[in-house]
């Protein structure tokens, strides 16, 4: 019984949930009446948002709660694959296959966890094409859970491509207002940014695709555990993994092709950001873990200084650049890419404590960066700027905010006791077996994080209020009293106890350093 | 073999002339207010057609008429593409049939006239048969372009192509008789017994590059491109649509069978000649488009880069190859045919409108449509998981295979430049302010066919994509 229980196609189940739920707020939308300019009667369009929101709720929710069960069916004392399901798809060696190991598993509960919020979160801010923002969001949870779970590499081009097409509609879409000057062009902000996004990924993605296709004709498959096991030659390995870096650099975003993640999380509605931060970036630093490390084990090592230098070039250049911005959300964009560059030097130091630092570190910056978004959406909300200079003093009107905030400002400088800490420390402990100076840079950008993250907070919550429209500012409500206290119930949970977490990664990263040390020759 | 067993293999073809002549004869005597009813026959003489190349006796592989007329896989393949896509343009046509400068009975019969030409085009084997087929097709298109006599750019349009494709006649007739002068023969197997045995036979590759060179032109590939936004542009948009579609397919089965049937000894010679037409025309493609304001022109250069895309399939030269740029043109006609439904479906007040602007805001003002463009844009940029990524997926794993990654990494860097003229009228649509409406009183054919297309692309192909190349390949077997 447990058996064939467990055999049932549980990651597609999973997977293509909300792709359901979109299709039923699609048809709900599409039986509305509509009058002669095409727009739904005025009538009708509440119901239709209130269903929308709903069955997205409910999707959402179901797919966490599946993704649970999932959860329940793993074994995480064993490294390897599990749940693995395979049905023959385009042929010829390309399958749709989908499985999840110690490293996937927690991204797609990472994912499942942030999406009800995200619902939630646009519960009431957005009030436009309601049913359409939902539409895009479960197509994106369909797209970004497939990234994790599929064990196909051309499989999963096509849902980490695929992700580019809502999430360009959520920025362009809702996204906030503005004009920019583009080469003699000017065109709205948001639209800029989402062009900025979708072909700045696009381009990188596709180095990928000349890669995967160098690989099939190769091996004659694009099954990801036999080209884990598959020994490219040296030379070949250079140019495949820098195809791949292409990609995923600047999906981490790592310096110097972050340049679209500021612009993307200013433009963004706040659930947007939340997404784009928590979940879409994280698909970087899994497809190193994924691929770069196990495919191209020698060029993982060779190129390993470059990783280095980039990843501390973005924590001390780009917490610089942090310090001086005057918009909030730009400010926790350019310490999103700061915090990357821990994982992405902790994954490249090989070392067993780096990559599980890595892997912390995303888990983390996904509750810790995701709630600071939504932080930030708390006050534009009310107040309708991300400006710094509009705030000040608001833990007189707002303490529990003030306090949620602190909390996550904390989490971000990586106070102990936060998740936050945790994923430093391991990667930079990670980084010192491999070479002290490189730990050593990377602590300035824990001093510099703290300086710049305080900074703000400094400015916003203490002084004396001084601005007429903050003086009857409201205090945080329920619901997002609800999204900010679970998020901040998670990441203190795993900085005060990582050891679950961890135990989870284990033997996956265990694992995968078997697979480079007996690729490497038993070096390591 | 007898005649009569040729004949009976050639079913398809005979039935398209004697069928076209008929509906010809009987058009003349009903006169123009029957045009409506000579459309569906023409439409049902294309159903017959089809459904003789798959289920007739032509189903089967044989040389017919002394080698001149090839019946295998590969032409099947391309025909009942053809004849489908032939049917569904003249089903689209049936409002502009209505109309009064379009509502004359032969617009359908040269639809049909064209359709028998690019059945030849497929099925030719000998440099003569190869040239009846283009100009058959070929002569038929001339008329079509300037179907609507009374408008100065139809006008126009119909004559810049009959002197560019006049032109482009030339060369490939002079590119014949060069071969024919160094090999002596037209047919296409003993030209590959004396390209393959000879070590340096320059006569024969100069003869072969003017004939490549034709065969560019009439796939619109560059430099042989200057025609083709003036056409589609001038042109009524039921024909363009037709244009854009069918035809493309015949010129690229010729091209591929012309190359592989007769050239492949030589293929280290003509390889380079046509990579450089194929970055030619993705990079044409990909950077003329950028400053396109009307959509006619915009879908004129995205078919140029479209068929560099298939250019580069065919430089591969291996069977593989020949399957990608088959499934690839497939999936092209199929995302063609849809965006031209949807081009047909922009209109105001009776007229049409043809401008990128006038799509601004259509998803407040008619989501149907704009999802169904939106989808059909985000294939055509070969964004996955849409079936235009599959087609490209192809075209590069073949360069990968045959050693041109080079080439490759050259149609990713276009296809990312493409991508964002076809972002921009997706932003038009999603994120502008709404223009006038549209009316929505849409020809049910037309309707079907954008959603059809629309729903090929995703999900069908994405799902059986497996099938599609299973078929292709099968197809492309056959010619080696």
């Amino acid at each position: 019984m447990t058996e064939s229980f467990a055999e049932q196609p549980w990651l597609t189940l999973l997977t293509f949930a909300p792709l359901v739920g979109a299709f039923c707020i699609m048809l709900r939308r599409m039986i509305a009446k509509t009058d002669e300019t095409g727009a739904i009667v005025e009538k009708e369009q509440a119901q239709v948002d209130n269903v929308a929101k709903w069955v997205a709720l409910a999707f959402t929710v179901g797919a966490f709660l599946v993704s649970l069960g999932v959860y329940a069916l793993y074994d995480p004392s064993v490294g390897g694959y599990q749940l693995v399901e395979q049905r023959g798809w385009i042929g010829g060696g390309v399958n749709y296959k989908m499985g999840v190991d110690g490293i996937s598993i927690l991204f797609v509960l990472l994912t499942t966890f942030i999406m009800p919020i995200c619902i939630l979160a646009s519960w009431d801010s957005i009030k436009s094409r309601v049913a359409d923002y939902m539409i895009a969001f479960l197509v994106l949870e369909t797209l970004m859970i497939g990234v994790f779970c599929a064990l196909d590499l051309f499989l999963f081009y096509v849902f980490f491509e695929g992700s580019l097409i809502p999430m360009f509609l959520i920025i362009g879409v809702w996204g906030s207002k503005g004009v920019k000057e583009f080469a003699g062009v000017s065109m709205p902000s948001k639209v800029y940014a989402a062009l900025k996004f979708f072909l700045y990924t696009l381009l990188g993605s596709l180095l990928l695709l000349i890669a995967m296709a160098w690989m099939y004709q190769e091996t004659g498959t694009t099954d990801i555990p036999t080209l884990q096991q598959y020994e490219f030659g040296v030379g070949a390995q250079k140019w495949l993994w820098f195809a791949f870096f292409a990609s995923f650099a600047v999906k981490m975003p790592m310096w110097p092709v972050h340049t679209w993640l500021p612009d993307a999380h200013v433009q963004a509605p706040t659930a947007g950001s939340v997404v784009l931060a928590a979940i879409l970036l994280k698909m970087g630093g899994y497809g190193f873990l994924r691929f770069s490390l196990p495919m191209f084990p020698d060029a993982s090592i060779f190129f390993s200084p470059l990783v280095f230098a980039l990843s501390i070039i973005a924590i001390i250049y780009t917490s610089l650049v942090a310090l001086a911005q005057e918009d909030m959300k730009k400010l926790i964009a350019y310490s999103s890419v700061a915090h990357m560059g821990f994982v992405t030097m902790g994954i490249f130091t090989g070392t067993k404590q780096g990559i599980e630092g890595g892997l912390f570190q995303m888990l983390s910056h996904g509750f810790i960066s995701g709630a600071l978004f939504l932080c930030v959406g708390v006050v534009y909300d009310r107040m309708h700027t991300r400006e710094i200079e509009a705030y000040g003093g608001l833990v007189h009107r707002m303490p529990l905010y003030a306090f949620l905030f602190l909390f996550f400002t904390m989490g971000n400088v990586g106070l102990p006791g936060t998740s936050g800490f945790v994923g430093e420390i391991l990667s930079m402990t990670g980084a010192f077996k491999v070479n002290s100076w490189i730990a050593f840079f990377a602590a300035f950008g824990v001093i510099l994080s703290a300086a710049y993250a305080l900074r703000l907070y400094r400015q916003v919550m203490f002084g004396q209020i001084t601005k007429d429209a903050l003086q009857t500012i409201p205090d945080v409500d329920t619901r997002e009293l609800v999204m900010l206290g679970v998020l901040m119930a998670f990441a203190l949970y795993l900085g005060v106890n990582p050891g679950p977490a961890l135990s989870v990664f284990s033997p996956s990263v265990d694992l995968l350093m078997n697979n480079m040390g007996s690729a490497l020759g038993g070096g390591a | 073999m007898g005649i009569f067993e040729s004949l009976s293999y050639a079913l398809p073809e005979l039935a398209l002339a004697i069928g076209a002549m008929a509906l010809l004869t009987i058009g003349v005597f009903l006169g123009d207010a029957h045009a409506r009813q000579i459309s569906y026959g023409s439409v049902g003489l294309l159903i017959v057609a089809l459904v003789l190349t798959v289920a007739g006796p032509s189903s089967q592989s044989a040389s017919l008429f002394d080698s001149a007329f090839q019946v295998d896989a590969f032409a099947t393949f391309c025909k009942v593409i053809i004849f489908a896509a032939a049917a569904i343009a003249i089903l689209m046509s049936q409002s502009f049939i209505k109309t009064e400068n379009g509502g004359r009975f032969e617009y359908p019969v040269l639809i049909v006239l064209a359709a028998f030409g690019m059945a030849l085009m497929v099925s030719a084997s000998d440099l003569i048969s190869l040239y009846m087929g283009v100009e058959m097709q070929s002569l038929a298109l001339y008329i079509l372009a300037a179907y609507n006599r009374d408008s100065r750019r139809s006008t126009e349009a119909g004559l810049k192509y009959f002197v560019l494709g006049a032109l482009s006649s030339c060369l490939l007739l002079y590119g014949a008789s060069l071969i024919y002068g160094f090999s002596g023969s037209t047919s296409f197997e003993d030209i590959a017994r004396v390209a393959a045995a000879e070590d340096q036979n320059v006569g024969l590759v100069i003869g072969l590059v003017f004939l490549i060179s034709g065969l560019a032109f009439k796939v619109s590939a560059a430099p042989f491109h200057m025609w083709t936004p003036d056409v589609y542009e001038g042109a009524p948009t039921p024909v363009t649509a037709f244009f854009a579609a069918a035809p493309k397919l015949a010129g690229m089965a010729l091209f591929a069978r012309a190359l592989m049937a007769a050239f492949p000894g030589v293929l280290l010679d003509w390889q380079p000649v046509i990579a450089i037409i194929a970055v030619a025309s993705m990079a044409v493609g990909a950077f003329s488009a950028i400053a396109q304001t009307n959509i006619k022109r915009l879908m004129a250069y995205s078919s140029i880069g479209h068929m560099g895309y298939a250019l580069v399939g065919l430089a591969a030269g291996t069977v593989q190859g020949v399957t990608s740029v088959l499934i690839y043109m497939a999936i092209y006609i199929a995302m063609t045919i849809g965006a031209f439904a949807c081009i047909l479906m922009m209109r105001r007040r009776g007229g049409m409108t043809e401008g990128i602007e006038d799509l601004a805001g259509l998803t407040k003002t008619n989501m149907p449509l704009a999802v169904i463009l939106t989808a059909l844009l985000f294939s055509l940029a070969g964004v996955p998981p849409l079936a235009g990524f599959f087609g490209k997926w192809y075209v590069f794993l073949a360069a990968v295979e045959a050693d041109l990654i080079w080439l490759a990494v050259i149609g990713v860097l276009a296809s990312a430049v493409s991508a964002f003229y076809y972002l921009r009228i997706v932003w038009y649509m999603w994120f502008d302010e709404p223009a006038h409406a549209f009316e929505r009183d849409a020809a049910p054919s037309i309707r079907f066919a954008a959603w059809g297309s629309a729903v090929l692309m995703f999900p069908v192909l994405t799902i059986f994509i497996g099938s599609l190349r299973r078929v292709a390949e099968t197809a492309a077997a056959s010619l080696f």
